[in-house]
């Protein structure tokens, strides 16, 4: 359903006032595919995001979309095929749902035209497609914070675009809510095909949701591939300094990264065993 | 109840610029807005009609729809109806445009306490009046309005580009902070240009309170375009700021060019208040007041709020004005110290009863 594009980061430079904090990132973000950016605090995982957003302008290098450098093409045509959910969007007080889902659709509306029976259908839509339709006229400051960021995912889905790029999706919620939204974001590239490219900080669901990851470190793009093929002990030590085992996830095959306790007196020769015993020790 | 359901569908009549019903918006919503809409034309009429029958002298309403719609010769009393059309329409147009002002600088800020004269754009306007004065002698109305904008083009460019400097840019709190540093100092400028001049201070102390009672054809002329203008750009800009409440990155992720949004808005707002301030004086509170109280009415659409800012603005300065009449019989007091005096105990019961609204 979705129409296919090039979206590529062509050795982006990028950061805040002259301090670059990413330096020269190269990549192609797949297509129709969901992609995860991850890597330590501070790695400059959301400044990559962000340019790719337009948000921030590469200082050297380009993000480009079908050959076009993003932040040459029209903002609001762009707002059509790209769309973005921030870290921390801001909800007007006493907004009720449906009206904050249908602020989506400005990049669709134009200056003469009011609200059509499009916009209607993709609000609708929209909140469907997030269960949340009981709750459209309820107003946003009484929902729970899972609701409410299904909220916000509706506001971008209802922006109808082929790509979506969402910044830490699920911080702050528990891991039942994690799991739900994960689904339904995985629920939505599946039937639309929309190319999804999400900041995560739980390797462990990034790598059950991702069909690629994109490992960050100081600035620079380390590894990229499947979850299954890049994700092992090394990449670990590198990316967050921590020592880990990893082993297969018995129902999807996908890794999983289980941490190897930093025990204060002895940091670095900890094997899984001693781990199991000090922790044990703590709960006590 | 006939009346209120044909003031109702008027009210929906006479909205051209009325936006579709934005997303499926909860009948509760809908008809709240379109009570409001209702109750405020109708208020908006009762409230000029007083305007132009009540002052030093009373008038009868078949006098005042005589001298609106009839032909001379005059009676006295349409006489003084006539006298009393300018100050009339300059209160409601003076409304109108602070209404909006204050709607259009409290989106662009997301800042629930931006307002003309908290911006310190206000005082900018008074701070080139007075140098006007105190310098090259100034004293005619076309020198005043262009003086009084430029002062308060100058002190909004001025607040933003002091709020911008530093890591961040431009927050809320930079640029109220801002606005109250250059309020503070545009006053003392003031006072240190006023103090020495018995003869400009004087002259100055008329315009500085803020009224609409010195109002002629000519100078209505003179704003005219540059309210329609303001209008015309601020009611422009509103489904933007409604992407803009969301926080500026979602705005830019829905295609939002934030600084160019921000320059149009804050020039519409700049320009509403600059002109009135040239003609009528600073007049506090209609900014500050009216959209927070339409909010509460109309939920957080900027398109409603920026609409209703202009009708109930132009409802509140009219009849602040009209009391001004007739509490001081048989003078007058200036609208800019009723709209104070009515709009404080107002505003404190607003935020008292219900939560003021945050951005």
């Amino acid at each position: 359903m979705s129409v296919m594009h090039r979206y590529v980061v062509e050795g982006a430079v990028v950061g805040y006032g002259r301090v670059p904090v990413v330096h020269g990132v190269e990549l192609e973000v797949p297509t129709g595919q969901v992609s995860v950016i991850i890597g330590a605090n501070a790695c400059g995982k959301s400044t990559l995001l962000k340019a790719m957003a337009r948000l921030l302008c590469p200082s050297q290098g380009a993000v480009t979309l079908d050959g076009q450098r993003i932040d040459k093409l029209p903002t609001r045509a762009l707002a059509r095929t790209l769309g973005l959910l921030p870290q921390s969007p801001i909800a007007p007080e006493g907004i009720a749902v449906a009206d904050l889902v249908g602020r989506g659709r400005f990049p669709h509306q134009g200056y003469l035209r009011g609200w059509s029976s499009e916009d209607e259908e993709a609000v609708a839509e929209a909140l469907e497609m997030m269960n949340i339709v009981d709750l459209s006229d309820r107003s946003v400051d009484e929902l729970s914070g899972g609701q409410r960021q299904r909220v916000w995912i509706a506001m971008a889905l209802a922006q109808r675009t082929d790509i979506l790029l969402l910044d830490e999706p699920t911080t702050y919620l528990d891991i039942a809510h994690q799991v739900e939204i994960l689904d339904l974001l995985s629920e939505l590239n599946r039937t639309r095909q929309t190319t999804i490219v999400m900041v995560l900080h739980d390797i462990n669901i990034a790598a059950r949701y991702a069909d690629r990851i994109f490992a960050m470190c100081n600035g620079r793009l380390i590894a990229q591939g499947p979850p299954a093929e890049i994700i092992t002990e090394e990449l670990m030590r590198e990316v967050f300094s921590l020592d880990s085992v990893v082993i297969s996830d018995p129902q999807s095959a996908s890794p999983v990264v289980l941490p190897k306790t930093r025990v204060k007196h002895q940091p670095t020769d900890c094997d899984a065993r001693d781990c199991t015993v000090t922790s044990a020790v703590d709960a006590a | 109840m006939p009346t209120a359901d044909a003031a109702v569908n008027a009210a929906s009549a006479a909205l051209p610029a009325k936006p579709a019903s934005p997303a499926p918006a909860s009948f509760s919503a809908r008809g709240r807005r379109r009570l409001a809409v209702g109750l405020g034309l109708l208020a908006l009429l009762l409230a000029a009609a007083a305007s132009l029958a009540v002052g030093a002298r009373e008038v009868p309403l078949a006098d005042v729809v005589r001298a609106l719609f009839g032909s001379e010769p005059y009676s006295f009393s349409e006489l003084a109806v006539r006298e009393r059309m300018p100050r009339t329409v300059l209160a409601l147009a003076a409304g109108v445009a602070l209404g909006v002002s204050g709607a259009l600088m409290q989106a662009v800020t997301r800042n629930p306490l931006a307002d003309p004269g908290i911006l310190g754009v206000n005082t900018g306007a008074a701070l080139f009046v007075v140098a006007g004065l105190a310098f090259f002698g100034i004293s005619s109305l076309g020198q005043y309005v262009w003086l009084a904008l430029l002062g308060a083009f100058l002190t909004a460019v001025f607040v933003y580009a002091v709020s911008a400097l530093g890591r961040g840019g431009s927050t809320p709190i930079k640029l109220a902070l801002a606005g109250a540093a250059a309020t503070a100092a545009f006053s003392s400028l003031i006072s240190a240009l006023l103090l020495p001049r018995i003869d400009v201070m004087n002259t100055f102390r008329f315009w500085m309170v803020g009224g609409v009672g010195g109002a002629e054809w000519e100078s209505l002329l003179v704003i005219a375009p540059l309210l329609a203008m303001g209008l015309a750009l601020g009611l422009a800009v509103t489904p933007a700021l409604n992407a803009l409440a969301l926080g500026d990155e979602v705005a830019k992720g829905l295609g939002v060019r934030i600084g160019w949004l921000r320059l149009a808005a804050a020039a519409a707002g700049v320009m509403l208040c600059g002109a009135v301030t040239a003609v009528a004086g600073p007049i506090g509170f209609v900014g500050l007041m009216v959209p927070h109280a339409v909010r509460l009415l109309t939920g957080p659409d900027q398109r409603w709020i920026a609409m209703l800012s202009a009708l109930y603005g132009a409802v509140l300065l009219t009849t602040a004005d009209v009391i001004g009449r007739i509490v001081a019989r048989p003078g007058e007091l200036e609208v800019g110290i009723v709209t104070v005096i009515i709009g404080a105990p107002v505003f404190i019961a607003i935020v008292r009863r219900y939560r003021v609204r945050e951005l």
